[in-house]
């Protein structure tokens, strides 16, 4: 019940009270800025009292407007402000911001984490904000012992004159401080005298987690509240023909069955009655668009598109031509299947609807759509949603739902059951729901000139748009290509006179979306592969192939001569273990990942040891980059060997972790990062180091049998059978 | 009524006998720590301690552990060697698989003090992480086996 209490104090962030904790009237200035109006530093200074919260007991509060999924913003953020504000982390605590125009994006325009974006678009705002505010408190203590604010100097959460020895803490400078007029343009601090950023400090989130007391979605408990699930159409796009719930509501504990958009409610006293009651309920289905959807049918469909012209995402010189002059010309055909985002945390949403408010408690990564959505839902304006963030069990994309359906459906139970109510999503529901990264079919050739010097390249790329239909789409999608499909494909940084990338985007009523790493995850695996192919008919060493195209790209070079060196590259290992080799730009950072593999005879594969490089420009957590890079791996290996979804008869068939497997403790690498030191800003940390590692394991794998493989997963299966 | 012991408190519960324990616990006693991520015990998110031994507990009916004493990550203490380790290797991300993991160490360090490497993969794969933290899960089960 505490945590309520602690939940509902949000309240007062409302009256934008912040810094001293007293009411504020300072000018609360807009902060839809964009990317460019940020990089060309013309945005309007930061008002502080938006987002620190300094008490009498000189604890600092960093209110976070990005959600925690294990990538550690809850961490980073905070590192930022505090370090520009000059305080002791042992003093730093963090929240997690309303939602409100001020938490927005700076570069979306919309509240919002993904993208691996969090530290990048927070790297000169939020250190600008943190400086701000110790301008603020210096100026108070100047005007307290009226002195020039030129003479003091912060230290320690400390403003101090040095000349009349006087100090004052900012816990008893902060009421004052934060009636201050909020000064512009304030500088920042040189590299050289960090003290914070580029320290392996522990994350703020880590007691809490290892302690189990940390809350997430589904955690919250309100009073009065019921538990529903919902029965969901088997196939996508189907609805409720009719149903009976005479046996369900009989189920003790089951208070309410009702229909809603999404399908059929059951709502009762806990989760083990509501799901004994959706066992006892009985609906009819109508069908959805494709009743027969097989994943047969799908491959098929999309291999007649792919040997058809598309959309040209890029084209450089000739390529078809090319093709046709080149020594040795080689084509292959790749397919990655649909994933699903499998957070360990299902899917979850509590809802508290009156007729004229609406409280939210989730794990989002999509506030101000969700916000919004629920207020069209509710009937309600938006400023009278209140969406609560909690930490989340994961994310990695399924949270930002442009379409914020699991919000969405919540509102929908929560008006029909007129109690507080949470919806929470089994793992099968999770694992049917859809929203899934994309099935993939590529087609793509290559020529060798008389030297081995690949001279043409031609990836054609059939699958979902995942923008198509959403906000998204406007700025996006151009000339029929979805950026997220061709991303990594398109931006090929080999050194190839003639490149050509076409992309079909078929619609199915499949919905998709962003996975981790988004459209990286497939055409790494792609074209990390088949570079590799290229390598092989040129008689060339893989890493030496990759190094000679790569001339103009200094910092892909960097990862991958260092990953290389880490790995002992070229040296002896030891018998049965063989080396594959990829390097890949995403999100902003350069990555190179080494993986030492051993094939039994059964055809599994065992990655031992995976050494990776990332160049990530600057380093805010040097143990969080090694966290994420280490983390996106062994995420990148369940697809790698494991992760498949199919479809039979318009239904998926897997379900739950024995038929949809995850990579477990034995299965996982040593691995070891390498972090290329860097003084420009930081790109992304949380989704590069997951594109890599499938390219770098089936390259191993050839390595080790001489079978190329272009399919995922790599099942012992496949590796046998060739 | 089901007499359960959890974390040394007896509570008189009216339940259905056949409710599973992951959900008494969660929900009648509001002892969230312990988390529900599949509900056919493969990932160990639900993992406590029945008489001592980590147990998964989203199938597991309530009225069979009448009797028994239940331990959940709230009940284990703070300065745990198991917890401290987790904090000193800094092993969670999302942290939601995290009571889950600690539980099933805590269980295999009380039974196997200096466990091998093998016997840990073989203990430890009753539990998933999505997050991938499994090579700090290694490192903090090494360190809470040396005392923390």
């Amino acid at each position: 019940m505490a945590s309520i209490v602690k939940l509902r104090r949000r309240d007062l962030l409302k009256a934008g009270a912040i810094l001293g904790g007293g009411l504020v009237l300072g000018v609360h200035l807009p902060l839809v800025r964009g990317r460019a109006a940020q990089e060309a530093g013309t945005e309007p200074a930061p008002d502080p009292n938006a987002w620190i919260r300094i008490g009498p007991d000189d604890v600092v509060t960093v209110v976070v407007h990005h959600s925690e999924m294990g990538q550690g913003v809850y961490t980073g953020i905070p590192m930022l402000v505090a370090e520009e504000l000059e305080v002791e982390w042992s003093r730093v605590r963090c929240e997690a911001a309303p939602v409100a125009a001020v938490y927005n994006h700076p570069w979306w325009g919309v509240q919002g984490t993904g993208g691996s974006t969090s530290i990048p678009s927070s790297w000169e705002p939020l250190r600008r904000v943190g400086a701000t505010a110790r301008t603020m408190l210096i100026a108070a203590a100047a005007a307290e012992w009226g002195v020039p604010a030129g003479e003091c100097t912060a230290e320690g959460g400390r403003v101090l004159h040095r000349s009349s020895g006087r100090e004052a803490r900012y816990g008893a400078l902060a009421q004052k401080a934060a009636r201050l007029p909020v000064p512009a343009a304030v500088p920042l601090k040189e590299p050289k005298d960090f003290k914070l950023i580029g320290r392996p400090l522990p994350r703020l989130d880590t007691p809490e987690k290892a302690h189990g007391t940390a809350m997430f979605g589904i955690d919250v408990a309100l009073p009065g509240m019921l538990t529903a699930v919902v029965a969901r159409a088997p196939s996508f796009g189907g609805t409720v023909a009719r149903f009976d719930a005479e046996k369900a509501r009989a189920v003790p504990g089951v208070t309410l069955v009702a229909e809603v958009p999404s399908g059929v409610a059951v709502v009762a006293e806990g989760f083990h009655a509501a799901t004994e009651g959706r066992d006892a309920l009985e609906v009819e289905w109508a069908p959805g668009p494709e009743p027969q959807l097989s994943s047969e049918g799908l491959r098929q469909r999309y291999r007649e598109l792919s040997g058809q012209p598309g959309s040209v995402a890029r084209r450089d010189g000739d390529p078809a031509a090319a093709l046709g002059r080149g020594a040795k010309t080689l084509t292959a055909e790749y397919e990655v299947p649909f994933l699903a985002h499998a957070t360990m945390e299902p899917l979850n949403c509590a809802v508290d609807l009156r007729a004229d408010r609406c409280e939210i408690w989730t794990g989002t990564q999509f506030q101000t759509a969700d916000r919004n959505a629920a207020a069209a839902a509710a009937g309600l304006p938006p400023e009278r949603v209140h969406l609560h963030t909690l930490l989340l069990g994961g994310g990695f994309g399924r949270r930002a739902n442009p379409a914020s359906d699991f919000v969405t459906e919540a509102v929908h139970v929560a008006k029909a059951a007129k109690a507080p109510v949470k919806v929470l999503w089994t793992r099968e529901d999770d694992t049917r729901g859809g929203y899934y990264r994309p099935f993939w079919y590529d087609r793509i050739s290559g020529a060798l000139d008389a030297d081995g010097r690949p001279m043409a390249w031609l990836h054609r790329i059939v699958g979902q748009s995942i923008l198509a239909g959403t906000p998204f789409e406007a700025h996006m999608v151009k000339g029929g290509v979805d950026e997220t499909s061709v991303e990594g494909a398109a931006d090929l940084p080999y050194a190839i006179p003639h490149v050509q990338v076409e992309l079909h985007s078929p619609r199915i009523p499949v919905p998709v979306l962003w996975w981790r790493s988004v459209g990286h995850s497939h055409t790494a695996f792609v074209v990390e592969s088949f570079v590799d192919e290229l390598a092989a008919a040129a008689g060339a060493d893989p890493y030496a192939f990759r190094r000679g195209l790569l001339e103009e790209q200094p910092r892909h070079r960097g990862v991958l001569d260092l990953a290389a060196e880490r790995a002992g590259w070229g040296k002896a290992l030891p018998a049965g273990r063989h080396r594959g080799i990829a390097v890949h730009k995403s999100f902003g950072s350069y990555v190179a990942q080494v993986a030492e593999v051993s094939v039994d005879e059964r055809g599994r594969v065992r990655v031992h040891r995976v050494v990776c490089a990332i160049d990530c420009g600057t380093v805010v957590n040097p143990d969080t980059v090694a966290a994420q890079i280490e983390g996106g791996i062994i995420f990148g290996l369940s697809a790698t060997l494991y992760g498949e979804l199919t479809f039979e008869k318009g239904r998926v068939r897997q379900g739950n972790f024995d038929d949809y497997p995850l990579v477990r403790l034995s299965d996982a690498p040593e691995v070891e990062v390498h972090i290329v030191p860097s003084e420009v800003p930081p790109s992304g940390v949380g989704e590069p180091g997951v594109p890599p590692i499938a390219p770098a394991v089936a390259n191993a794998v050839f390595a080790a049998t001489g079978k190329r493989l272009r399919r995922l997963p790599l099942t012992p299966e496949r590796v046998r059978g060739g | 009524m089901i007499a359960l012991d959890v974390n040394g408190v007896v509570h008189q519960l009216d339940v259905d006998p056949e409710t599973p324990l992951l959900w008494v616990v969660r929900e009648r006693l509001g002892l969230t720590g312990t988390k529900f991520g599949c509900g056919i015990e493969e990932c160990g998110a639900c993992t406590m301690h029945v008489d001592g031994v980590a147990t998964k507990t989203c199938q597991l009916p309530v009225g069979r552990v009448q009797g028994k004493k239940v331990t959940t990550i709230e009940g284990l203490p703070e300065d745990h060697p198991v917890k401290r380790a987790w904090v000193a290797e800094e092993v969670p991300q999302c942290g939601y698989c995290q009571p889950g993991m600690v539980m099933a160490a805590a269980s295999l360090l009380a039974a196997r003090p200096n466990p091998t490497p093998a016997e840990v993969d073989r203990a430890m794969d009753a539990n998933l992480c999505r997050c991938g933290t499994y090579p700090r899960i290694r490192r903090a089960i090494r360190r809470a086996a040396k005392g923390g």
